[in-house]
Parts: structure tokens; sequence; C-alpha cells
């Protein structure tokens, strides 16, 4: 038997009413009904990353939230993300560094490093290659080996990207 | 893999949340970063999901007389945030920083992560080490328990049927008290293969048993050793064996020692 709710949202900046089963989870809610498929559904348990969104304004697991649980929220996506050009540096710095091969992981990636970069750290100090190491550690690459990745996230912090 | 069909409701009361409870296919969800991959994985289905976040007074952080009260939805990045806990519970302080992933922090919260007792996981290891207290709130009313009588084997507590763990009181560090937080993984934010959690004389073992299993040493590290050798059973994992992750708590317990003891 299905249980249906009516949830409210707020999507990349625009309102949003849907009716969802209990046990659907975001990251399928925006794949399937708003059909924003920016945000990769992968293992399904909190382990590779690829379905990292924004909840109001703190990234999450997409796969281990349900989209009822969203009622009342501010999701970003990486669509929304994108078009705000608020992540256009790492963008940029991704691509000229290789920081991606399949870009089945570059979405979460991308909100992973992004909160990194946008959170005030130690005042007068930037994050240390280890830092965004640990920061980026939820997140799994199969391709790159993530020294790219590392190498364009420290280019956008130290404001060459 | 897809959840399972279940239904949900969120109360806006302790009362409602008790009365949700009572069926007995019922599950408490919080943060959820324990409970939906295992519904993901399809290792339980409950009937009802009932997500207390709604709940008033379980969110706060209070420096008490002798002791910190931690309301059971304060996530682990508001922990990891808090100045009051690096000031006062320096052991969870740095515990925090351990758990799982920065996206994951942002939702999972510190009464989930007692109430499951996951014996891998980092606060109930804390928990015992600094003999912290747990509130339990039911029907009938509110009752308290030690942190080492609250933790009774893999995945059980001392929690009953339709209570809701709502808060855990940690004492605050004297400036003579000595903590030291240490976990050994394969990746930053795994699960441990053993760590340690250590309040003066209190040495905590995560990943070392159904539970966390405590030691009391005192001023000599042979002897330490050598009750190591003879108390610590650790079940062995995909990766390391028993032996293994013996000789590891001995490195844990030799890393420690100078700042327990000096």
């Amino acid at each position: 038997m299905e249980h249906d709710y009516d949830i409210t949202l707020t999507v990349n900046g625009t309102a949003v009413s849907r009716r969802v089963p209990a046990r659907q989870h975001l990251v399928d809610f925006l794949r399937d009904d708003l059909e924003l498929t920016g945000s990769h559904a992968g293992c399904e348990h909190g382990v590779c990353g690829a379905c990292t969104v924004r909840v109001n304004g703190e990234i999450v697991r997409g796969c281990l939230m349900l989209a009822v649980q969203a009622n009342g929220c501010r999701v970003d996506t990486i669509e929304g993300l994108s078009d705000s050009k608020e992540l256009a540096g790492l963008q940029k710095a991704f691509h000229e560094r290789n920081a991606l091969q399949c870009g089945f992981c570059t979405p979460g990636m991308l909100l992973a490093a992004q909160d990194l970069i946008s959170k005030p750290g130690k005042p007068g100090t930037v994050p240390t290659r280890e830092e965004i190491r640990s920061h980026i550690s939820g997140n799994f690459c199969r391709c790159t080996g993530y020294q790219a990745i590392v190498d364009a996230i420290e280019e956008v912090i130290h404001g060459k990207g | 893999m897809k959840a399972p069909a279940f239904a949900y409701a969120k109360p806006a009361t302790l009362a409602g949340a008790f009365e949700l409870l009572a069926n007995p296919d019922a599950k408490v969800l919080a943060g959820g970063q324990s409970l939906i991959p295992s519904l993901n994985m399809r290792l339980s289905s409950p009937e009802l999901l009932v997500d207390i976040t709604g709940l008033p007074g379980l969110s706060e952080i209070k420096v008490l007389n002798d002791r910190v009260r931690v309301g059971a939805l304060v996530t682990h990045s508001r922990l990891e945030q808090s100045p009051e806990i690096r000031k006062h519970v320096p052991l969870l302080a740095q515990a925090v920083p351990h758990v799982a992933h920065a996206a994951i922090r942002n939702r999972g919260t510190i009464g989930g992560s007692l109430a499951l007792a996951d014996p891998a996981a980092e606060y109930p290891a804390c928990a015992v080490a600094l003999n912290a207290t747990l509130v339990i709130s039911g029907k009938g009313g509110e009752r308290r328990v030690t942190a080492e009588k609250f933790f009774k084997g893999l995945f059980e507590t001392d929690l009953k049927a339709g209570e809701l763990l709502i808060a855990v009181e940690l004492p605050i560090a004297a400036r003579s008290d000595r903590s030291v937080f240490l976990e050994l993984t394969r990746r930053h934010g795994d699960y441990a293969i053993i760590g340690l959690a250590a309040h003066n004389e209190r040495f905590a073992y995560l990943g070392a048993g159904d539970r966390p299993v405590l030691f009391s040493f005192q001023k000599d590290l042979q002897k330490a050793k050598e009750a190591l050798k003879t108390g610590l059973k650790p079940p062995s994992d995909l990766y390391n064996s028993s032996a293994t992750k013996l000789y590891l708590a001995g490195v844990l317990l030799e890393r420690a020692w100078n700042t327990t003891t000096t």
C-alpha cells in the first residue's frame, strides 16, 4: 500500500507542490518528478555522495532524506547553482584541470567543494590540501584519483579559479 | 535499492509522538542517516515512521551547573560548531569530526546515534567514558540512566518500546581533566577499525565489542597493556582480524596515554 503526502517546498527558487509517497527519497523526487537529473542516485545508502544537494543552505545526502521531510524546505541543486553562477569559478577550474572524466560524481563534488569554500574557516587561514581532501572524503570519484579535483578546488580557494 | 512502503507522521508534541509510537511496527525517524540507508537496503520495514524533528525543546545545548545537556535532535554539525561543547566537553568536540562526512553531519543527530547503539559509533563510547546520563521520556514520565547501563548489546539499549531518548547530559570537564579521542579508519569518516574515547582513567573502546568496552586504567602503562590483552576481544571484520584490532587497540592506548596521565 502506498502512503502519499502533500508537500510544498522551494526548489532552485521556485515554489513546488506535489504529492509524494513517503518512501520516496529526495533525489528520486528531484529526478523523477521535477526532471532535475543533475543530482545522481548512486549507492542509495549514503556512501558515494553523488546525490549531494543543498537543503536550507546545508549540503545533505539526497538519498538519505525523504522527499516528505523536505516539506517547507529550500532545496538547491546543481541546476540552480549553475544558473545562478555561484559555481562558475569551480566549474571553470574543474574543466581546465581535467577534474572530471565521466562526470557522474561531479555535481555532488562541486556542491561539497563549494560548501568548503563558502564557509568561514579559521580566521586568517585558507583550507589546506589535507582539509580539502577531508571535506570531499564523502564523495567518491572513480575516474580522476582526486589529485586534479583537489588542484581545482585549491586554485579557486587561492582566487585563481 | 528503494525503501519498502511505509506511512509517515510528524507529531508536534511529545504526547502525540507517544501515541503514534504505541504502534509496535512504528520506528522513530530523527536525522535518518542510519535509518534511511537501512530502509533503502530493505534491512528494515516499519509500518510507520514517526518523524520527531518537529518536537519542541529537543534541539538545545544548555550549560547547567556541572553538566551540559544536549537535546536529542542536536546535529553533529551543531556540536562541531558549538563553543560550549568545545569548552566544556572536549572529548565530544574531538570525536565529532570523525563522524561520517560533512553532508551526513548536517542531518545526523546525537540522539539518533546514541539510541541506535552501533558499537562502532563514536558517541556511545564518549558517553561511557564520560559517565554521561541519558534522559528518556515515555508515557509514564521521564527517567534517567547512566551510559554504562544504557548500552546493552549490539544495537540494543535500555529504551523500552514506545520510549524516546530526549537528551544526554555530559559532565563539564574540570581544568585538570584530560580527554583524548582517537580512531583508525581506512578513509576519513568511515567506520572505525577501532577507536578510543579516553577521559582521565576511563578508557572506552569503540568497534571492539558488541557495545563500548570500558577499562579503568591507573598510572601504569604496562599493567594497562596487560589488562587490554586479557580483557579485550574485538570482533574481526572483512579486513581486519581480531588480533590486528587488539594490536591497534594497544597502539591507541599508548598514543592516548601521555595526554591522559600528564
